[in-house]
């Protein structure tokens, strides 16, 4: 379980540095986000939801099924769209409403 | 090295709280809202996404519903721990899950209600929600409370004493070399329980996919141990029963669509177990155990509509799941959905490992109290349970305000943060390989999964001589930045539980909650242990008491 930081749409807001949880992002000398230990992420994805850029993805270790796919975070009003990308290129788009509850 | 010393700044406050989660924070609401009090919440990260609910969560499992009161809810948690946990404490608690699930409303949480505005429920117990952002709800609720001052990146290290109260805590920025030192008339720990203590289920790259935040390091516990606090419960450890690799929740299948669990053959096993938490998890040890594994919850077969459902639900949770069903190319209505347990976890707020406390929160320590995952005695708090208790402790301690003051401080009591620094940190032992080494030892000494759950006197007296070994190597630790001590301290406070989790299981001389205390030397009940085991550390040992149930 990790996160990709693609450091042509991080803008060096410090958004998730602020939002980790687990203090495991810092600037680098560039000005841009980095992970600082990938390995001991959580998964909670704070940082997806902080970033004003979608410069974070978030993907899963092969040691737990991941095969190359991420999935970014998009919040417009109360519109939540979580997109699926796949390592063949192909997308897949859920939407949520934030105003509604869950069926389960 | 001289220039990169640590710098000491001192705060006063009437109250400080220690840990922005969930009980800290609606602790601090009211405070805020209720007191002329000046309040202090000290956060290791940022109290908007910090604690078990950074995610978010996609029920309230602790809720009074409809035709049933809140000794329906007393009663239930009784019977899941067999006995052993706190009736007053469940009391008191369940008394308050509604009013809180109606601030939480007032906040801006999302309750699903039918057509006549009445809450939906899951269960008898749960309420369906949108609860992906509980926490910066929680957080704003604190946050605009005018007295309550909150300070992110701080680590709480150590309680501030006076011949035995508590007057305050010392801890550090995890990004600036500065420390604090903040006096305090009354002390709200609230840190949550502990996490990363076992072998964890992905111990490679995935390590920190866990149930449990891997944050959760026990450091509300190793404060109080260190101090001298009473504790409870440590032998009853939760164990969650979870999605396997992705180790998502599986309430939201079992109880959402109604699946149920089969083993590899597609028996139904659950009724062969029972159905209290620790039998649900036992059953699945057990039939992976027999060669009858791997157990899945069936849910192919759902259908579509079911299936969008779940992958919108996981996302407002567990967001890891809905990616993997995805990517596989293979969702819950075409691939049933398989089990496993976690590793074990020392938590109050599903358990009731944690301080001793009385019905208004107050600890064995003057000055200092307890509430959501690091208070003990109540188990089944979940989310609803721990903002009760941080209400519970807050008006407790606006009553004894009268009677705490500011104390001076002994600045000779100052934790030696500085001591830990080196310019060269690259010796042989570092805190990622000690760390590695006690989960190995809780693992496969103390009951970790490769174990099945299980221990015996023999196994426990080892991994007790191990983990006393790491303690030692561990004072020859080395870091170089705030960063480094960060880690180093989380290791430090596991290494503090440890040996209380041990102490505890070698106590319980029998087998009461499979699993979760699975005692191979004394396999079976035993009715001369329907007592809470209890412990204080004392220079260095810990003493065991035996305290009456009440």
């Amino acid at each position: 379980m990790s996160i990709a930081i693609k450091q042509d749409k991080c803008i060096g807001c410090g958004r998730c540095v602020e939002a980790c949880p687990g203090n495991l992002i810092k600037m680098n000398a560039k000005g841009k986000a980095e992970q600082r230990h990938p390995k001991d992420c959580w998964g909670c994805t704070a940082c997806l939801k902080a970033c004003p850029t979608g410069a974070v993805a978030f993907f899963l270790g092969a040691d737990i099924g991941g095969r190359g796919a991420t999935l970014s975070y998009k919040k417009q009003g109360d519109a939540v769209r979580w997109t699926v990308t796949r390592r063949d290129g192909t997308r897949e788009t859920i939407g949520l409403d934030a105003k509604q509850a869950n069926q389960y | 090295m001289e220039e990169s010393k640590i710098k000491w700044q001192t705060l006063d406050t009437d109250v400080l709280i220690v840990g922005g989660g969930t009980a800290g924070c609606f602790a601090a609401y009211t405070l805020g809202k209720t007191g002329d009090v000046s309040v202090v919440i000290a956060e290791k990260a940022n109290i908007k996404r910090s604690g078990c609910l950074a995610a978010g969560v996609n029920a309230l499992n602790a809720y009074i519903t409809k035709g049933h009161d809140p000794e329906f809810y007393v009663n239930y948690c009784l019977k899941d721990a067999d006995g052993i946990a706190r009736r007053d404490l469940l009391t008191t608690m369940s008394e308050r899950l509604n009013h809180v699930t109606k601030e939480l409303e007032d906040f801006g949480l999302v309750i699903l209600k039918d057509e006549n505005g009445e809450y939906v429920t899951r269960g008898p117990r749960n309420i369906k929600i949108n609860g992906e952002n509980i926490k910066p709800l929680l957080a704003d609720a604190a946050l605009a409370q005018p007295n309550v001052n909150v300070i992110n990146h701080v680590n709480i290290t150590d309680l501030m004493r006076k011949d035995g109260q508590v007057i305050g805590a010392y801890g550090f920025s995890v990004n600036e070399p500065i420390a604090y030192a903040i006096r305090a008339k009354a002390v709200f720990v609230a840190t949550g329980g502990a996490a990363g203590l076992y072998r964890p289920n992905n111990p490679g790259f995935s390590r920190h996919k866990m149930w449990y935040p891997p944050f959760n390091t026990g450091a509300g516990y190793a404060m109080g141990i260190r101090a001298g606090a009473e504790m409870t419960t440590f032998e009853m450890r939760f164990i969650a029963l979870r999605c396997k690799d992705t180790i998502a929740p599986t309430g939201t299948i079992a109880q959402g669509v109604g699946a149920p669990q089969v083993n590899a053959k597609g028996e139904k096993y659950e009724a062969k177990y029972g159905h209290t938490t620790s039998e649900r998890l036992y059953g699945t040890v057990v039939e992976n155990r027999e060669g009858r594994g791997p157990c899945t919850l069936k849910t192919t077969g759902i259908g579509e509509a079911a299936e969008e459902d779940l992958y919108k639900a996981y996302l407002n949770m567990a967001p890891s799941q809905t990616l993997r069903w995805l990517e596989s190319g293979r969702g819950p209505d075409g691939e049933d959905v398989e089990v496993e347990g976690t590793e074990p976890y020392i938590v109050g707020g599903h358990t009731a490992s944690g301080y001793w406390v009385d019905a208004g929160r107050r600890t064995t320590l003057k000055g200092l109290y307890a509430g959501g995952d690091v208070a003990g005695g109540a188990p089944q708090k979940y989310v609803t349970g721990a903002l009760a208790e941080g209400e519970i402790a807050a008006e407790s301690i606006l009553d004894d305000l009268k009677d705490l003051d500011l104390h001076a401080e002994d600045a000779a009591q100052r934790p030696d943060y500085d001591h830990w620094f080196a310019d060269d940190d690259s010796g042989l032992m570092n805190t990622e390989q000690l760390e590695e080494a006690m989960q190995k030892i809780m693992d496969e000494y103390a009951g970790g999964i490769t174990q099945g759950y299980q221990y015996n006197a023999a196994r426990l007296e080892i991994a007790k001589n191990k983990i006393a070994e790491l303690s030692e190597l561990a004072k020859d630790l080395k870091v170089s930045d705030m960063d480094g001590l960060l880690r180093l301290y989380e290791l430090l406070d596991r290494l503090t539980v440890c040996p209380v989790v041990i102490a505890h299981l070698g106590a319980r001389k029998e087998t009461r909650w499979h699993s979760f205390a699975e005692n191979a030397d004394y396999p079976e009940k035993d009715e001369a242990y329907a007592c809470y085991i209890n412990s204080i550390e004392k220079d260095g040992e810990i003493q065991i008491i035996k305290r009456a149930l009440r």
